[in-house]
């Protein structure tokens, strides 16, 4: 028989049972939009949280006061004071893979406005502060070193305190913000930075500079931490160890003596939380997986009934003089056409899926080409095969048994 | 004298069924000669359904010979007994076997798909033919559960006859349907018969053997009664004399 008349024949039969049709390519669909639209999100919030980290700087090295915590050990409140003004100076001066380095003093204040208020931090930071968090100036301008000398009240603010103090939309550069009691003068407007990977508003923060809070908000001398840059990346490890030893100097600590501060880097960080979404890109594979199995078993299962409860029709066929080559190829051409249909189906759906959770749930998704030829090849194979196989069990049948068939 | 068509030889066919053999053909000798009208007849389980089927080639035989047109069945692959039925021979069931939710002229086509020398225009065109021989001009595009059974057996019998075959075997072809309905079927068989077409029809009513021209009667398995039919009935004839409420009952 000539293949125009298998694939006529073959259509006719999906054509006359367009249900059943339907039942058979939704299992496929399913099976591949889930898989594929499974993985984009999970590889969306690994590659979001990625950026955002490496958008904070991947050679930013922060250094807080105490032991290193990972051990769960608890620390006395005099290691929490053990990081000074002396130690930036020593960094600076003693580490030559460190590039630009600030103390950080915080504050958790409300701001006012006039009638508004908001409740916001306030980091005393050093001018050199902005580059090592990627921060930048949108109009106004940083702080001077004469201005960080001499206690000025000067701050610069974030957008979100734009937004609440002045929502009027008033230039809020030259305006006075009283934080706490200490009214301080808005001398410049950071450029929005949005959230970062954890959820956190990173436009909502007053930066001053770290001699004012110290002195004037907080009465410390010493500071909380310690935040600087690594030349490059790749320097990163070299910086740490500087740090390390040149803060292991300044406390005067024995060799046998435990660090009592901690130095990380961004990268370091970076490198957790791809860990962290690693597992969960695993964990939603597995999911994923586990989909792809239950859809297999369903495709497999409508395709092995219906192909069996067809086997009346199959006997048909081969009494009137089909050979059970061409009744095996109809099959085979109809679970094809089903199965790639579906397929296709299934990653358009997967593909719309995944763009519909990135919109209307601002869930960031990243397709993974491979999900998408992995889901389809499986379904289509698991399709085709059920779809084939029992039918040609069945065309080699004698047609009067496949005929008597119940 | 006429060409054998049919020769059967010792015939024998086994069933296995857990344990037990069903011996349901034990040695038949059969000669049908082109152009013959012959009856299998008996009761229940006499062994008329499995001879046919063997007979059409749906079937293989345990044991015996069996030659259709001077070619021996028993030395066929299962691919050259498919052209065979595709293109010497037409079954009708007593069941229809009609496929479902598809017309009366692809049904009567679905034969033609399997036949390769037979383009698609072709087989439209003689589709077309065979259904308004029986009688179904008018239903060419009704589906199989629009139509009534007799309506049905006629798509069957079109489908049947569509390859053009050399044998014609019907098996209960009558048998789900009302007397009326039965002469009118059984009117189209004799007409094919008149053009020449060899009909062997399986039946257990002895009314409607009475339509053919050699009645052959089995019984467990054997043959044993062989006769020509004397006073034939002539189904048109029959149909003008039954009384008209005679469905009305
Ligand atoms: N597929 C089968 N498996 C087992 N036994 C079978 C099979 N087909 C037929 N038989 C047995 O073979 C014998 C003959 O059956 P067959 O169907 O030929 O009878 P029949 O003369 O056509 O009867 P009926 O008039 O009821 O149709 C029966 O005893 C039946 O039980
Ligand atoms: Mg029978």
């Amino acid at each position: 028989m000539n293949y125009t008349n298998t694939l006529k024949i073959a259509i006719n039969a999906l054509r006359r049972n367009k249900f059943r049709a339907f039942l058979t390519m939704l299992g496929i669909i399913i099976g591949v939009a889930s898989v594929i639209a499974m993985l984009a999100i999970g590889q969306g919030s690994k590659k979001s949280i990625q950026d955002e980290m490496s958008s904070m700087g991947t050679n930013m090295i922060f250094i807080m006061p105490g032991a290193d915590m990972r051990g769960g050990v608890r620390q006395s409140a005099s290691d929490m004071q053990s990081l000074e003004l002396s130690d930036v100076d020593a960094i600076r001066e003693r580490c030559p893979a460190v590039t630009a380095v600030s103390p950080q003093v915080s504050s958790s204040s409300q701001a006012v406005v006039g009638n508004n208020n908001w409740p916001t931090s306030v980091y005393g930071v050093d001018n050199e502060y902005l580059d090592i968090r990627k921060y930048s100036v949108e109009t106004g301008r940083n702080f001077s070193d004469r201005e960080v000398k001499t206690y000025a009240k000067v701050c610069l603010v974030g957008q979100t305190i734009v937004e609440n103090l002045f929502p009027n939309g008033e230039n809020p550069i030259g305006q006075s913000v009283r934080v706490g009691t200490i009214p301080l003068k808005i001398i410049g407007v950071l450029a929005e930075k949005g959230e970062n990977g954890m959820g956190q508003d990173q436009d909502d923060l007053i930066l001053a500079p770290y001699t004012t809070v110290q002195k004037r908000m907080l009465a410390i001398t010493h500071i909380q931490s310690i935040f600087a840059s690594a030349a490059s990346e790749e320097l990163n490890d070299q910086a740490i160890e500087q740090i390390t030893e040149t803060l292991r100097r300044t406390h005067k600590l024995k060799a046998t003596d435990d660090d009592d501060f901690n130095v990380r880097s961004q990268a370091e960080m970076v490198q957790m939380f791809s860990s962290i979404s690693d597992m969960m890109t695993m964990l939603l594979g597995a999911i994923a997986g586990i989909s792809l199995l239950v859809g297999g078993i369903g495709i497999m299962n409508i395709m092995y009934v219906s192909v069996t409860e067809r086997t009346k029709e199959i006997g048909l066929r081969l009494s009137v003089g089909g050979r059970g080559n061409d009744i095996m190829m109809q099959f085979l051409v109809e679970s094809i056409l089903l199965s790639v249909t579906g397929g296709l189906v299934g990653i358009l759906l997967g593909l719309g899926a995944s763009s519909a959770v990135s919109a209307f749930m601002n869930w960031p998704t990243v397709i993974v080409p491979m999900s998408v030829v992995f889901a389809f090849l499986v379904c289509t194979v698991i399709g085709v095969f059920f779809g084939w196989y029992p039918a040609r069990k069945a065309a080699s049948l004698n047609p009067i048994d496949a005929l008597r068939y119940e | 004298m006429a060409n054998k068509i049919i020769q059967v030889n010792g015939l024998k066919k086994d069933f296995h069924v857990g344990e037990i053999t069903v011996h349901a053909l034990k040695g038949i000798d059969l000669e049908i000669e082109e152009g013959e009208f012959v009856a299998i007849m008996g009761t229940s389980g006499s062994g008329k359904s499995t001879m046919l089927n063997i007979l059409g080639c749906l079937d293989k035989p345990t044991g015996g010979i069996y030659q259709l047109d001077g070619i021996s069945m028993g030395d066929m692959n299962k691919n050259a007994l498919a052209g065979l039925r595709n293109e010497k021979l037409g079954f009708v069931f007593q069941s229809y076997n009609l496929l479902p939710r598809t017309t009366a002229l692809e049904n009567v086509e679905m034969p033609l798909y399997y036949n390769g020398r037979v383009r698609a225009k072709e087989r439209r065109e003689r589709a077309e033919a065979a259904l308004e021989a029986v009688g179904l001009a008018d239903r060419m595009h009704h589906m199989p559960n629009q139509m009534s059974g007799g309506q049905q057996q006629r798509v069957a019998i079109a489908r049947s006859l569509v390859n053009d075959p050399r044998v014609i075997l019907a098996d209960e072809a009558t048998g789900n349907l009302d007397t009326r309905t039965s002469y009118e079927i059984m009117s189209l068989f004799q007409d094919l018969n008149d053009q020449g077409k060899t009909i062997i029809f399986v039946t257990h009513e002895s009314d409607i053997a009475r339509f053919m021209k050699r009645n052959v009667v089995f019984k467990d398995g054997r043959i044993v009664k062989e006769e020509w039919v004397k006073d034939r009935f002539n189904a048109k004839q029959l149909l003008a004399e039954l009384p008209v409420d005679q469905d009305v009952i």
